[in-house]
């Protein structure tokens, strides 16, 4: 299995995906951090650098997209989500215009820069917006067809995308489906769900339940919005016990989905694996034994949650 | 343009703002100010100089138009109802509950709206992408939008402002309404976005200076627009807030307030002897 960064994985999927004459890639000066600069190589004519100008870029790309083109947005998921969520919201998000946001150097995994460019609450805004779709892949593949499918479908679209180089999850065949999750571990005493590259740390996690006698079944949710409601009420009522984890805040994110989904569906206990802070620098390792986005803190969290069960 | 068809337009647009101020009232909230300071531009941009049919709103090749000051839809409903977009009688539910007439312009909903707008500086961005994807795909459509002048104090404006002389967008005109007030007062003593003129000079756009009320002015522009090659055009548009209604004039307290009964029947009665003034010089 290889490792990639998502972020590289954007760049060349689109332009494996970018050979249809209607679309046009933006980006805010960090076109060769967000990766846009591999699709510029090879279709200068429909790469539009907007300078570092973010507000005017979404906007930009509605304007572009209300003439029927499939626009993607790309700058730092701080700057696209957090700088120009209003533009998102009112320019993107209410018209539903045809605009995929392509946000990379999202979480902690940025590492060195610090909090200011590790953007937690991207997925708690995004999800937010009616008419968003969110999509956070955790891994190659995923992420390369997270983009195909960000084509396909029509209206916004925000995309997550990470700066670290990421293991692989799927193999070679994997089919991706926007809005289900997938399960990649089938178990009985406690569900894992994670997105991004948590769901690495969830497969680690299981084997190490695994290895104590309990059965952990983990579910990657790269559509985080809309949600696979499926998928989860079905862990919740087999399973009984949940516990997510995603390189996000606590709040507003993949656990606040399943949370919602769970609460109304089949109630069970729900622990949330999280940052509850800002985020500093650091390499990213270091950073995630500290906020605890580790398999060992899953399999802590797993085993609170089966305590609470009834 | 003809002085014929100067008063035509003259006509039309005091219509527009008689149809303004019926949506306003009926709602009892709105913006009437800046709707009768637009009026005029309006009327000449969809009567006279855009490419357009209320018939094929959709077509790929029109002409667009963003109204990026969004608060003043009443001015855009009543123009897009007078050409013939929707019933006029339409206007009568603006902002309430069931109707489509949205207190903000909305794309996809409102026949012949190019982008929904309201929040201040976004409209301008996303006229500049439209010009954009018509250099992109070597059309020759044109766009228009229509900024107010308080709504310079938006940073995002210059960052467009930047972008589209960047770009060459020369079939990219704005025009800035110019009446010198915003909710809080007089734009100069609020947050004094001048020199207008200079500071878009300075960004690299081709400016023109002209009456907002003057149509043959105003045409003359937007004529002189066309013929600029490789820049965007600025029309600062000297304006008067609440234009052709006496008590509305130049007064900061009509930016965003609704007139009572009696209010309105006087401003309508005063529109109307406009009208009648205009038709007797036909």
């Amino acid at each position: 299995m290889g490792k990639t960064a998502t972020r590289i994985s954007y760049g060349n999927a689109l332009v494996k995906y970018g050979d249809n004459e209607n679309i046009v890639v933006l980006d805010a000066d960090l076109s060769k951090s967000t990766k846009t600069d591999t699709f510029k190589k090879v279709y200068p004519e429909r790469f539009i650098n907007c300078g570092i100008a973010e507000s005017n870029m979404m906007c930009v790309a509605a304007g572009l997209a209300t003439t029927g083109k499939t626009v993607f947005a790309s700058t730092f998921a701080m700057f696209a989500a957090g700088r120009a969520f209003e533009q998102i919201r009112n320019s993107i998000g209410y018209p539903e215009l045809n605009v995929k946001i392509g946000a990379t150097h999202a979480g902690i995994s940025v590492g060195e820069d610090g909090a200011s460019h590790q953007c937690l609450e991207d997925i708690a805004l995004m999800r937010s917006i009616p008419t968003m779709v969110v999509i956070n892949p955790a891994d190659d593949i995923e992420a390369q067809l997270a983009v195909k499918a960000a084509i396909d479908h029509k209206g916004p679209v925000y995309m997550r995308f990470g700066r670290l180089a990421v293991e692989d999850v799927n193999g070679p065949d994997y089919k991706f489906e926007l809005g289900k999750g997938v399960q990649l571990k089938d178990g009985s005493d406690v569900t894992i769900i994670a997105t991004g590259l948590m769901v690495q740390e969830g497969l680690k996690a299981a084997e190490m339940l695994e290895a104590e006698g309990i059965s952990a079944r983990v579910i990657n949710i790269h559509t985080i919005k809309p949600i696979d409601e499926e998928i989860i009420t079905k862990a919740a009522k087999e399973t009984g016990a949940i516990v997510t984890a995603e390189e996000h805040y606590i709040m507003g994110g993949l656990g606040s989905a399943v949370t919602e989904v769970v609460c109304a569906n089949a109630p069970c206990p729900v622990k949330i694996i999280g940052t509850d802070r800002y985020g500093k620098s650091g390499k990213p390792a270091e950073l995630f034994k500290e906020y605890g986005l580790t398999a060992e803190n899953i399999v802590a969290k797993a085993k609170e949650a089966m305590a609470l069960k009834k | 343009m003809d002085a014929k068809r100067a008063i035509e337009l003259a006509i039309i647009a005091n219509k527009v703002r008689k149809h303004a101020l019926t949506g306003v009232y009926n709602a009892q909230s709105g913006h009437p100010g800046g709707s009768l300071s637009i009026a005029d531009v309006l009327t000449l941009l969809y009567f006279e100089v855009m490419n357009v049919d209320p018939k094929d709103p959709q077509n790929p090749d029109r002409d667009r138009f963003v109204l990026s000051k969004g608060h003043t839809a009443p001015a855009l409903y009543g123009t897009l109802a007078e050409r013939g977009y929707f019933p006029v009688e339409d206007i009568a539910g603006l902002r309430s509950i069931g109707s489509y007439l949205q207190g903000h312009p909305v794309l996809n909903k409102i026949p012949g709206i190019d982008m929904s707008t309201g929040s201040l500086g976004q409209g301008v961005s996303v006229a500049g992408g439209m010009a954009l994807a018509a250099k992109l795909d070597k059309k020759d459509y044109r766009v228009y939008s229509i900024l107010g002048d308080g709504e310079l104090e938006e940073g995002q404006v210059w960052e467009q402002a930047m972008f589209a002389p960047h770009y060459k967008l020369d079939n990219f005109t704005i025009f800035v309404d110019n009446n010198g007030l915003q909710i809080d007062g007089d734009i100069t003593k609020v947050m004094n976005p001048t020199p207008i003129d200079e500071k878009f000079k300075a960004f690299g756009w081709n400016v023109i200076i002209a009456d907002a009320h003057n149509f043959e002015e105003l045409y003359n522009a937007i004529e002189a627009a066309k013929a600029c090659k490789g820049k965007p055009t600025a029309v600062i548009m000297k304006s008067v807030k609440g234009k052709n209604v006496s008590f509305m004039e130049n007064n900061a307290a009509w930016h965003g307030s609704a007139p009572n009964e009696e209010q309105y029947n006087q401003a309508i009665a005063e529109l109307d002897a406009k009208i009648a003034e205009l038709e007797a010089m036909l």
